[in-house]
This record gives structure tokens, sequence and C-alpha cells, in this order.
């Protein structure tokens, strides 16, 4: 690559990104006040982490108000400030002003400086409210009474002893123990002892490898975690005890395990023999040889009262269960390996149907072998697909801000509601929908809720609701947007379209047509531009966006009721439960999720409109009729209704449809290949798969083939099927 | 060491095909590999000259029937057809064509120019003309394949 150090930067921006929208859920939980100590400290290492890393890169401003965040939330940590709903809303601010202060040192600009200067302030007064008596979310340890909550209690000097033997991969990371132990100086008077005990022969010695321990005495009055402090970013590659002052501890051999399988072994405390460099000392570095290779304690318990070594463990536990470990994977790496598997799965059930042509029967070893075979591919297949998706939580998750500053720049009271969270999409869409969705809900706010007082006076209550929904369908994601607004005013879009000669003054448009004008380019029916949603961005804006992504976008509303806009998205690389049906002698996916029912039509239920569109009837109704085949330009003859099969289905919108085919060939689930990528889109196809045999069969696009059969048969018009 | 290297930058390798009666060569560079026809599956509401699309290990591969979209008559594929794989910008495409003949190495001074005749076709897709053993071969550039605008056209 070229810059390794920009590498490392664009790496520290990316765990940024992480850790604010960490601060964002721990905040909120705080607001909602289902915060426990583990959301307060997992709120402070956010914002610490940040700082940490920003100094590496000499960030100042990114530091400077990192560091006065993570003051403020320090102190909520040690119980000395109250995380009243002033105080979090304070810290929401700050996060937001903070995401400001990331985004600028990413993109070299700068930040609002009245804005950052606002929150110090803010942050000075409420740094300056003593602590309140109220039960706080502080870890437990600071209830000791010596805890240095406030400045008076001056602890005397004490006497602590420190291990620290660092592991290769402290060096490997370009951590200097001589600055490590420089630090710890400034604590109080060191006395620092080499124990070079591990050090082997010199043919022996991994030039990269670590042998080397320190025992340091250290006279301070400060508490544990000022100590830990110092090694915090060294935690993970270094073995570290710290022995306190008058430990009680336990009794040497003693061995604690903990649940997820790593130990402690106590051995005689080393203040025996401070003096000795060689073995007893050595012991004592030696804590958890356990399985884990390394035992990286918390950085949780200051000052501990009794049983030092027991609050590690909890901690730990506790900290084991909060954290999933993650790697970073290259995406093409795992596209790659999407590819590979689905092409295993077809080699499988390939492999399968020769086996079977053969004439091998089924109870034999090889058949069974086989089916266990399918098995373990189709379970690859889904732990590969599930790498890639992801759920859209961390789309809506930035919503809940947004709502708050939009509200509060209209004067207006918003509930937002959320659901489908856990609705899983590739990673791409996600990173993708975020903006659009942004424009949606501040759209819904701005334009499409009323402002308290007209609610109240219209009988509704003052708070408005706005919804934002997820879920698959017909093997797309669908989000909604709604409102309990005032619902799309028709004349004023009608008489705005008409000013930019959109449409002529005499057309006569349908209440559903008049609604779609809004996504024409150019279109804002705001009578004067407002800052939140008139930023020269309009709602064709968001569809290009969508569009461009695979997807559509549509909107119902109702006057006096609100408005609902919906998304509806591809969901790529996906894989897909289709019916396999054929039309014309060509195979066909069509999704699971579109399809009601199947049936089997009589020629005398069948009645023509005109010369290309027939109805069905269908329990006392008429739906639309569309011929598969001829819907793409396969054939031109319409299918004779008593040879084929039926499929009643359910396009967006809740539009019903038939779609005729030749037969239906069972269900599979199939892998979602794009047919973009080295070809283009296809009218009608929403992508393509790989069948058992090898060949490639289309998936349809429901909703297209059913809105073409709907805008050709409102249009009257003959419909042009065979372009070529 | 400096003339040798200019040499070699001079020679450029091509693979030459039949298509109907007529040769071509595109630069072997683009090449990704030379495969047998199996059945495409029809792409609805495109263009005649694209077969369809075929299965190229996990990846859908549009193919190019190279004789319709060079303007000659074109044929029922079989068996002893081939797929040539090329990658173009980031598209890889089959290039349906009737066999691989040769492979060429020549430099610059030997390609001749396109004659200036009013064939669209020829303007479109011959860079130049390439007399090997007393036969024509047609250098034919690919960038126009699957043009964009005429695609949406389409």
């Amino acid at each position: 690559m070229e810059d390794p150090m920009a590498a490392i930067r664009e790496t520290f921006f990316q765990e940024c990104e992480e850790q604010l929208a960490a601060l964002e859920t721990g905040l909120i939980a705080m607001e909602n006040g289902t915060a426990d100590s583990e959301t307060v400290n997992a709120v402070f290492r956010a914002v610490h982490s940040m700082k940490g890393g920003a100094g590496i890169f000499s960030l100042d401003a990114l530091v400077r108000f990192a560091h006065v965040f993570e003051t403020a939330l320090d102190k909520v940590r040690s119980g000395s400030l109250a995380a009243t709903p002033q105080v979090v809303g304070v810290f929401l601010r700050a996060a937001d002003v903070l995401e400001d202060v990331v985004n600028a040192a990413r993109e070299g600009g700068t930040v609002d400086e009245a804005r950052t200067a606002a929150l110090v302030e803010e942050f000075s007064h409420i740094n300056d409210t003593p602590a309140a008596p109220a039960p706080t979310p502080a870890p437990a340890p600071e209830a000791a009474p010596t805890g240095g909550l406030f400045e008076d209690a001056v602890p005397p000097s004490q006497h602590w002893e420190i291990v620290f033997t660092p592991k290769p991969e402290l060096y490997a990371k370009a951590n200097e123990t001589a600055l490590l132990l420089r630090e710890l100086r400034r604590l109080g008077p060191v006395t620092v002892t080499l124990d070079a005990g591990r050090l082997p022969e010199l043919n022996e010695l991994d030039p990269e490898g670590a042998y080397l321990t320190w025992n340091i005495a250290l006279d301070s009055e400060c508490d544990e975690e000022a100590i830990r402090h110092v090694f915090e970013f060294v935690e993970d590659d270094c073995e570290l005890t710290i022995t306190p002052p008058q430990s009680v501890g336990f009794a040497p051999g003693t061995v604690i395990t903990g649940d997820n399988g790593f130990k402690f072994e106590f051995f005689p405390p080393p203040e025996m023999e401070p003096e000795e460099e060689e073995a007893p000392a050595c012991a004592v570095a030696t804590v958890a040889p356990a399985p884990v290779p390394a035992p990286h304690e918390p950085p949780a318990p200051p000052a501990p009262v009794k049983h030092p070594a027991v609050e590690v463990m909890a901690a730990k536990a506790e900290s084991a269960v909060a954290v999933t470990a993650t790697i970073r994977v290259d995406l093409d790496r795992v596209d790659r390996m999407i590819d590979l598997v689905g092409e295993l799965v077809i080699n499988e059930a390939m492999l399968s149907q020769r086996v079977m042509e053969a004439g091998i029967a089924r109870a034999s070893g090889v058949a069974m072998a086989l089916e266990e075979l399918e098995h373990l591919t189709r379970e690859i297949q889904d732990s590969v697909m599930a790498i890639r998706a992801q759920p859209v939580r961390s789309v809506f998750q930035r919503m809940p801000r947004l709502v708050r500053e939009v509200a509060a720049q209209t004067g207006k009271q918003v509930r937002l509601v959320t659901e489908g969270e856990g609705t899983e999409v590739d990673k791409t869409v996600i990173e993708r929908i975020a903006d659009p969705l942004t424009h949606m809900i501040r759209n819904a706010i701005d334009h499409g809720l009323e402002s308290p007082e007209t609610r109240v006076a219209n009988g509704k209550p003052a708070e408005g609701t706005v919804k934002l929904l997820a879920l698959h369908r017909s093997g797309r994601i669908v989000l909604e947007v709604s409102d309990d607004g005032a619902g799309i005013n028709r004349a004023r879009v009608r008489q705005k379209a008409i000013e930019n000669g959109v449409i002529s003054p005499d057309a006569q448009l349908t209440d559903d047509e008049i609604d779609n004008l809004i996504f024409l380019p150019g279109f804002s029916t705001a009578a004067k531009v407002s800052d939140i949603s008139g930023r020269g961005v309009g709602m064709d804006v968001v569809r290009q966006s969508v569009a461009a992504l695979g997807g559509r976008i549509s909107i119902a509303s109702r006057p006096g009721q609100g408005s609902t806009f919906t998304l509806s998205l591809p969901l790529t690389l996906a894989v897909l439960d289709g019916m396999v049906v054929s039309a014309h002698g060509h195979t066909l996916i069509i999704p699971l999720g579109a399809i009601v029912e199947t049936l089997k039509p009589r020629a005398s239920d069948v009645f023509p409109l005109d010369d290309h569109i027939s109805v069905l009837a269908l329990r006392g109704g008429y739906v639309p009729i569309v011929d598969v085949a001829i819907s793409l330009g396969y054939c031109e003859e319409f299918i004779d209704p008593e040879q084929s099969v039926a499929l009643l289905v359910e396009g967006e919108g809740g539009v019903r449809a038939v779609l005729m085919v030749d037969a239906i060939h069972g269900q599979r689930q199939v892998v979602i290949k794009s047919l973009e990528a080295n070809y283009r889109a296809v009218p009608g196809i929403a992508a393509a798969t790989v069948m058992g045999d090898g060949r490639v069969a289309l998936i349809l696009d429901v909703d297209a083939v059913v809105r073409n059969a709907r805008s050709e048969a409102g249009r009257g018009e003959v419909p042009a099927l065979e372009a070529n | 060491m400096a003339s040798s290297m200019q040499t070699d930058a001079d020679n450029r390798e091509l693979i030459a095909f039949r298509v109907g009666r007529q040769e071509f060569c595109i630069n072997v560079m683009m090449v990704r590999e030379i495969r047998g026809w199996t059945a495409a599956t029809a792409l609805p509401r495109s263009p005649r000259y694209v077969k369809g699309v075929i299965n190229l290990r996990g990846a859908v591969l549009p193919i190019v029937d190279l004789a319709v979209r060079l303007g000659l008559p074109g044929t029922e594929p079989t068996a002893r057809n081939v797929i040539i794989v090329v990658m173009i910008g980031h598209q890889q495409i089959g290039l349906l064509v009737d066999a691989v003949s040769d492979i060429l190495t020549t430099n610059d001074n030997n390609i001749q120019p396109s004659p200036d005749v009013s064939s669209d076709l020829v303007k479109t897709f011959v860079k130049g003309l390439l007399p090997v053993d007393g036969r024509m071969i047609s250098l034919i550039g690919l960038d126009n394949v699957l043009p964009a605008g005429e695609m949406e056209a389409a």
C-alpha cells in the first residue's frame, strides 16, 4: 500500500465510528434509565479510546474536547456527579459535537469553535453540580469511603508492588517500557528492579521475543486505578500484577477458576524479598498460566477493600459477557468466499444428481454420506452469508438523535417508534440507506407532522409519532417511514406542480399520481425553504439514491391521518427462498415471499378486458392476470389457462395480481447473483442464480412485472412487449 | 538492457479467432480464459447479440455473439464453438466465436490502419489490419461490445 500511517489513521477513524456508536447507545441507555455500571464504563471507554488514538495522530482539537468530555464522564463513573437527565442531555449534545470533531479531523476540516466552546462551558457548569445523593450507576467498589471522590480526603502515602512482564505483542505494537516506567514515576517515588531470570542463552534468544520482568515498588497515595491507567493501552499485551498495600488477599497456592476458562493462582506476595531479583519475584509474574494466553486484567476495581482478586474475577467475567471479539476482514475476501461456497453448493447438487443417475440406492453408504455433505454445505453457506448480513440496527440507532435535533429545531413534539431493528441486510445496503432514511425522517417531522397546537386543535395528541419499520418481504428489505401528521396537501402539491410546469392545469390526476409528484426533481411544497428538509435536496434525490441501489420508493397518504413512505431494496448477496417455475420453457425463480397462493385456473374464470389484458375471477373479485412469458418477451401467444398454473402474488403496497406460468417445479433456496456486476439491470428481472445443474436461472422481479402490467392496463395502450 | 525493454514494450501478443469466414484478433492481455460453449440462459429484453448468461464459477457471465455483434450472419452455437472470457473495465464478458486459430506476436509497425470505409461497424470495432501469411486478421477493440448507450436504448 501507499502510506502505512494513512492506513493506520483510517483504521483509527473506523474505530472512532464504532466508538461513537457505542457512545450513543450507552448514552441513550442512560437517558432511558436502563444503564448499569458497565454502560457508564463503556461510555467512558469509548471517549477515552478516541482521545488516546487522537493523541497519536496529534489531533489536538479532538484530544482537547474528548478530554473535557471524559473528565465529566469519569465523575459520573466515580459517582461524584449524578447522571441526571440534564447531565445526560449535555452528554448527548457533546457526543454530537464529538462526532463533528472526529469528522472534521478525518476530512481535515475545521469545527465550529463556538459549538465546542459552548459545550465546554456547559461541562464546567455540570461539573460544578455537587454529587446528588441519589443512586448513581457507579461501580460498586467506589462506595469505599476512601474512594477519593473529594479532594479533601488525602490518603497517606502507600507502598505498592507492581510486577510488569511485557509480552512480545507489547513491543510489536511499538510500546516502550521505559516510557511506561517514567510515567509511573509521576505517581510517586519508584524503585524498579529488573528480573532477567527468563532471559535465555544468546543462541536461543528470539530477537523479537520478550523475556524481561520489572518489579516496581511505588510509594504513592494514588489508588490502583491510577496505576492501571498508566498501563491502560498495554493491558492486553503484558502480565501485570498490582499488589495493593496491606493486601489481605488469598493464601498462597489458592487457585480460582473462572467459568470462562481462565485461572488465577496465588503465590506468596513479593514484598517478602523486595531486593531479590530472582525466583520468588518471578513466580508472582506468572499469574494465570491457563489455556488463555493473556490474563489481561480489567481496569475496574479501584481501592480494593477486601479480596481484590475476587473483584477482579467478577469484573472480568462481566466484561467477557459484554464484549464479543471481532476481527476486521477485507470485504473482497468475504465476497470471494461467498462465491466459492455458492459454487460448492452447486457442485454438491450436481454430484447428488450424478449419483442418483448412476442408480445407487438411497440407503447406500454413498447416498447417506452425500446427504451429510449436503447438510454441511448448507450450514457453511448460511454461516458465510451471515458474515455479510448485518442488522439494520446500526442505522436505526442514529435516528433518535436526528429526531431530537429536528424536533428541537421545528418546535414539534415527536416520538420515534422503531420496529424490526434486527432485520438483516447486506452491509453495503446498510451503508447506503442511512442518507435516504435520514432525509425521509427529517421530511416526516418537518413537513409531515403538524405543530403541537394544530394537532391539539384537530383532536390529536400534541406529540406526533414517526415510525420507522424494517422487514423482509419478497426477498427484499422494506423500510417504512410513517407519520401520523396531516398527510400530503394534494391541492398544494397540484398547485405547485402547475406553477413549475410539471403538469398542465387541466391534467386529470388520481390522488396516487398527485402524491407521487413529490418525487419529481426540484419539487418542494414547503412554503419557505427551511434549513431542515429544504437544503435543495428533495425527495427526487432520495428516489435517485434508492433507485441506484436497485430499490423503489412509494408513498401512501391519507389526509389528516399521515403519510407512509415505503422503501423497498434488494438484499444483494443474500439467499432467497424461491419457487422454481417455468414459463415458455424458461426456468424462473419467483420469490416465495411474494406468493400468496397457487391455484389451477379454469378457462371459465378468465375474462378478457381487451386483446391483451385479462382478469381472473377469484372468490367474488377480479384480479388482473400477468402472463409471465409475454411480460418477459419470451413469446407473444397468450398461455392457455387450462395448461397453466396461476400464482396469486402480492406486490408492493398490497397490489395483487395473478402470474400465469407453465408449471411449478418446487421450492428451493437460491443464492442471489448480481446481473449488474458483468452486465446491467434487466427490466422485470431482480437478479440471477445458479441452479443445481450449473445453469443460470433468472429471479423474477414480481413488483416490476405487476406494476408494468398495471401501468399498461391503466394507460389502455397496446403493450410494447418485444423491444427487440 | 534499455533497448531490449523497448522491444518488449513494442511487441504485443494477440489472440486470433475465427468468426464465420473472417479472422479477428484481440490483445491477449484482455483474455481471462477460453472455454467451450454451454447453453446460455436467455435474458429478456436484451439486444439480439446478447446470447444470454452462463455460470462462470458462480459469477453470471453475459455472452455476446460476436458474429451478430459484428454484423455477420449468426449461427446456432454447438459444442464446437468457443467462449473467450475477456475483461473489459470491471466487467467480465464471454465472446462467442467459432474457434481460436492462432497466437501472434507482433509489433505496432506491422499493424496497418483500417481503411476509411463508411461502415459504422468497422469504425466502431476494427482498430487495424494485420497481414499474416497471406491472411488478413482484423484487430478489434472491445470497448463498445456492450456500449452503455445502446444498452439503454435496447
